[in-house]
């Protein structure tokens, strides 16, 4: 198939950036949509150009690096996959595909498609753990977990942390990835124990690096490749109503860190 | 803001109710006697005062959050898809915006009319004279222009209230999956009967009442 | 003699590490803050020991290319890890896993340190529970298991076919609690490009900054690899892209042994390749094999149908199918270790009855344990497997059989370390797939998350603190010593060279090269004839490299194509070294099969009396031969056997 490609150019996130656009001829169907970057890119270094800069690296959906804001919906058309697992079957021959990178206050670009979000590394630092030395732990079965909150929490513990939701929220928020953690320890015994405190530090972390806030779209749970649920989101907003309102504040003489 | 507006919700059907009087009762008595009540029990001062406070919180933090919203992202995109699953969503700033004047423009025409500037039509109720709020209303509806005006805001309203209750409730943490499909059906509900309750006033009284 | 020393503690091999741990030597607090650790990589290996020796209260700089340390291809693996809980009553043990996996690895593998991977697997288990890992229940509430080729039991423990994922965030979570605490600092869009020694010793790493293109110098008084294997040297496999040999390979050109670097797994399970442009293969989990059973049509008629697509796979009559891992192997049927069944596809589609256009497939089919147990139950096992597979292939495999083929998956040699993971370096660790130690020649399904985190939370801690305990009087040191600004600037010659070369080449394209000519002549088959043939044109592609490559763009900003660069140069020097071991090898054990040394049956055929060893190469110089040492495998609690699955 025959395409047209408009895709972003930037060099780095102090210089403006524009669009470009490159035809693209003969790809085939099966090629994956990173696949056919990969042909455009080669073919840019045989003209003597210099590659477009995307991010990606296991190319099976798992790492979450790559994510592409494509044709207006971030992963592109396809629900539940990662732009990597996105295939040209889903395209026409002769389209014009327009490709973005994520745009957020707080996932400044790098380079062309390439965003930086280590903010989500730093919400994570805030108190997205359990906090257990390695070697202290007791047997794995010494306390039983009902299987419906394991595979809950499972299912909320299978973000990838790839950006997506932000990318879709009309706000640039985080709250399905915040969400998605605090719910993944929220719904365990040994999460439960700094559920209180996690919920505060993470929302409050999130808050600071510049997220917007969420208007309930549910654009997110919408574009998510993996699904993870809304529903996660308000059990934030319970854990993080309820900490507010009866959490104790901690003892003056608190030796702890 | 969610509780705001949930709080306004509620304000919104003990509107409805009183207004809807106007439909069954003619005279208008239940009514006027009603606004009156309104207008003079200590009890619902007290609420006026809670009431605009309200608003002005909804108000508040639906300026703030749009202004923050829009600074998480400062460049937009270039193509943009509705991929969310509610449409009118979207648009609750909008819808909220449009709404404000409505509100604004309503007060003046009944609420600040009859507090401050005076000069309204009365009625005698059981030997005592009441101001006749519910003449005010018929005799504006009277008025296609105003009534059309009307009804097109009730229909943003509408829009506004179809994403409100459901969202409120997620925003306070409740998020069943055995209640939630129950809440997203019974907000449009509530939607759809709050607006369309509105609309049948001037609706009615401009098509069956007699000038 | 030779010159390795593997330091196995003495006494009976239950003892060993209990031993080991009772005489280590140990830092006391107020030292153990004035102590630099850095840690090349974040995955498994990475992210646990930074984790753990953060605890410790060591001073830890960690690196890592991807943007995120969450996102080390260990997230990708998928079936499970093991342990020797024997929680479902079957007859498991710490001897009996230990046993399986030297077996499973044919044994070329050293028995003080499986032993001691089966000890702590246990512990692995508890820890990735306590850190909220959610593993797979059951009703009861308690911790389920499945089975995995090699075992008789069932002692995998999962979280559908996202276990990789679900313990490296359980790892990143420990390391984000100890970033948090100020002990573990993180540098990402890192790559290691050199290692620098001072008097022998492993002092410090240079660093190129990818977003910047600068160069950065940092001081470790201990410096751990934990960067992954070298499968990418094949260009297609189921690694991640970034995936690169680079680290331990410039560890090897300082002075590290290369062990056994010929022990490449190559995974029954992936997609067929179906096309040219093609960048990656993708890995069905092997937990498929647990209910999926795989064949091939019995007569050749109906494969040439097939590839032209007038017959269905659920056409052919159960009678004209060859489930020939059942037929070769009944004891252990479709469950028979990695490299047996990667072997016996290969066989078959040699003999002409792969499935696809290609000539390069067989069938995994689901219909009997759909009709078994149901869809639901099959969607509940394995159901993201096989929405990947669809996403992937437009297939539904609940209604027709995955087609697969066996991909280059898994790197069993590395960095040869001794007992406490110590390479030849003092000082210089290898942890995780980046080190030869534990798999031997084929490691079993599940047990690589197994050893990278045994290697990160439960050995590194002690062993690196036994080394640790002797540093406390060195002060830091200054990060412009010489050593480290002549080190820097070798590095620096070399990113320039890369822009300056102007070829007409890509990167990529080299890479295909090298690629294609170590699957054709080093893949699953190998031959004295091809390797000698590979060990011509590899060199002579190198210097077409040095001359032709063509690497757009400067390298102040950020530049993939030059990171690319130097990890294919690397590859180009690391692809010659495992032919050459592969060569000097005349047996077939595992992963390595030498087509000149098979049973009458066309099994592996190993030669204990001259090959029982690890093969350690000692880099010489650029265009020079390498060394080989020999550390002789003793195998004292295990009879050396020849394998048998039949």
């Amino acid at each position: 198939m025959n395409l047209t490609l408009k895709i972003w150019r930037q060099k780095n996130a102090k210089t403006k950036g524009k669009f470009e656009s490159f035809k693209l001829n003969d790809i085939s169907p099966e090629a994956s949509f990173l696949e056919m970057l990969d042909i455009l890119n080669q073919q840019l270094i045989d003209e003597g150009k210099e590659p477009v800069a995307f991010d990606h690296d296991c190319r099976e959906g798992i790492c979450g690096t790559c994510g592409l804001y494509i044709n207006g919906r971030p992963h592109g058309p396809e629900r539940g996959v990662t732009t990597c697992q996105l295939h040209m079957r889903k395209f026409k021959d002769g389209d014009t595909i327009v490709i973005e990178p994520w745009r957020a206050k707080a996932f400044p670009i790098v380079r062309d498609l390439v965003v930086d979000r280590s903010a989500f590394d730093l919400i994570m630092q805030a108190g997205g753990f359990v906090s257990v030395n390695t070697g202290n732990a007791p047997d794995a079965n010494s306390s039983p977990i009902p299987k419906l909150d394991a595979d809950r929490a499972f299912e909320a513990a299978a973000c990838i942390g790839c950006g997506a939701c932000v990318a879709a929220c009309k706000n640039a928020s985080a709250m399905l990835y915040v969400s998605a953690k605090v719910s993944h320890l929220a719904l365990l015994p040994q999460g439960k124990v700094e559920a209180a405190e996690r919920v505060q530090k993470m929302v409050a972390k999130m808050d600071e690096l510049g997220f917007g806030n969420c208007t309930n779209t549910y654009a997110c749970e919408f574009e998510c490749p993996k699904n993870i649920s809304v529903s996660n989101i308000a059990r934030m907003n319970r854990e993080f109503l309820s900490a507010k309102l009866f959490a104790e504040k901690p003892s003056p003489i608190d030796m702890g860190d | 803001m969610s509780l705001a507006g949930l709080f306004l919700i509620t304000f919104l059907l003990v509107h409805l109710g009183l207004n809807l009087t106007l439909l069954f009762d003619k005279s208008r008595e239940v009514f006027n006697l009603a606004a009156h009540f309104m207008a003079t029990n200590p009890l619902i001062k007290v609420f006026e005062v809670i009431l605009f406070g309200g608003i002005l919180i909804h108000i508040f933090w639906g300026i703030t959050l749009f202004f923050q919203n829009r600074a998480a992202r400062p460049q937009q995109y270039y193509v943009s898809n509705n991929s969310q699953q509610s449409v009118f969503s979207k648009y609750m700033i909008h819808t909220g915006v449009i709404i404000l004047a409505f509100l604004v423009l309503h007060l003046m025409d009944f609420w600040f009319k009859a507090k401050f500037i005076g000069g309204m039509p009365e009625v005698s109720i059981d030997g005592k004279t009441y101001e006749d709020m519910g003449l005010l209303v018929v005799e504006k509806f009277k008025s296609p222009i105003f009534s059309a005006i009307y009804v097109g805001f009730l229909l943003l309203l509408g829009f506004h209230l179809d994403h409100a209750f459901q969202s409120a409730l997620q925003s306070v943490g409740l998020n069943h999956s055995k209640y939630t499909p129950f809440f997203k059906a019974f907000s449009r509900i509530l939607a759809i009967v709050i607006t369309v309750g509105f609309i049948a006033i001037p609706v009615v009284v401009y098509f069956t009442f007699p000038s | 003699m030779s010159v390795l020393d593997s330091k196995i503690p003495d006494g009976p091999i239950s003892q060993k590490w209990t031993q080991y741990k009772a005489d280590a030597k140990l830092v006391n607090p107020s030292n153990k803050r004035k102590l630099d650790v850095i840690i090349i990589g974040t995955g498994l290996a990475g992210a646990s020991a930074a984790a753990s020796l953060g605890e410790l209260g060591y001073n830890v700089k960690v690196f890592c290319y991807q943007d995120s340390p969450r996102r080390a291809h260990s997230i990708a693996a998928q079936g499970g890890i093991n342990a020797a809980k024997n929680y479902q009553n079957d007859g498991d043990s710490v001897y009996r896993l230990f046993y399986d996996t030297v077996k499973g690895g044919d044994y070329r593998a050293r028995e003080g340190n499986v032993y001691r991977l089966a000890e702590v697997s246990n512990n692995i288990i508890d820890q990735c529970v306590a850190q909220g890992v959610p593993f797979a229940r059951e009703y009861g509430g308690l911790l389920d298991n499945r089975s995995f080729g090699g075992a008789q039991v069932s002692r995998t423990f999962y979280a559908k076919g996202q276990t990789g994922q679900q313990l490296l965030l359980g790892a990143y979570s420990a390391l984000n609690r100890q970033i948090a605490k100020g002990t573990v600092t993180v540098y990402s869009r890192r790559n290691l490009l050199d290692i620098v020694t001072i008097d022998g010793k492993a002092r410090g790493v240079i660093i190129r900054n990818l977003v910047t293109g600068e160069i950065e110098r940092y001081f470790g008084h201990a410096v751990v690899i934990a960067s992954g294997g070298y499968g990418n040297v094949f260009y297609l496999s189921t690694y991640a892209m970034g995936a690169n040999a680079s680290p331990a390979w410039i560890a090897h050109k300082r002075g590290a042994y290369f062990g056994n670097p010929c022990y490449v797994q190559i995974h029954p399970t992936c997609m067929p390749v179906h096309g040219e442009y093609q960048s990656k293969l993708t890995l069905m989990s092997e937990s498929l094999r647990n209910d999926g059973r795989i064949w091939v049509p019995k007569n050749k008629k109906d494969v040439e149908r097939i590839r032209r697509k007038e017959l269905s796979p659920n056409d052919i009559k159960e009678e004209d199918r060859d489930y020939y891992l059942e037929r070769r192997y009944p004891a252990f049927g479709n469950l028979v270790p990695r490299d047996v069944a990667s072997r016996a596809a290969k066989e078959r589609t040699d003999a002409g009855y792969g499935v696809n256009d290609t000539g390069l497939a067989v069938y995994l089919d689901f219909k009997d344990v759909i009709a078994r147990i149901g869809k639901e139950a099959v969607a509940a096992k394995y159901g993201n497997l096989f929405q990947m597979y669809e996403k992937i292939n437009d297939e539904n495999p609940y209604e027709t059989p995955m087609m697969i083929y066996p991909a280059t998956h898994y790197a069993m040699g590395g960095l040869w370390v001794d007992y406490e993971l110590m390479t030849t370096i003092p000082g210089l660790f290898a942890a995780g797939e980046a080190n030869f130690s534990d798999h031997g020649a084929n490691r079993l399904g599940a047990s690589a998350l197994m050893q990278g985190l045994a290697d990160g939370y439960f050995v590194l801690p002690y062993t690196l603190s036994n080394y640790l305990a002797d540093e406390i009087r060195t002060p830091r040191m200054s990060t412009d010593l010489e050593e480290f600004v002549k080190t820097e600037q070798e590095v620096k010659d070399r990113v320039e060279k890369f822009t300056a070369i102007k070829g007409t080449e890509s990167v990529d394209s080299f890479h295909k090269r090298l690629g294609k000519i170590m699957w054709d002549y080093c893949g699953m088959g190998r031959n004295a004839e091809g390797l000698k043939k590979a060990l011509a044109l590899i060199p002579e592609l190198r210097k077409e490299f040095w001359k032709n490559v063509r690497v757009p763009g400067g390298n102040d900003y950020y530049n993939p194509e030059i990171e690319k660069a130097g990890y294919v140069a690397d590859f180009l020097e690391l692809g010659e070294l495992i032919v050459r071991d592969a060569l000097h090898r005349e047996e077939s054990c595992g992963g390595h099969f030498r087509e000149e040394y098979q049973t009458e049956e066309g099994e592996a055929l190993r030669n204990d009396n001259d090959f029982a060893y690890v093969a350690a190469w000692e880099y010489k110089g650029e265009n020079s031969i390498p060394e080989l040492h020999k550390e002789t495998l003793k195998f004292e609690a295990i009879e050396l056997k020849q394998r048998n699955y039949k």
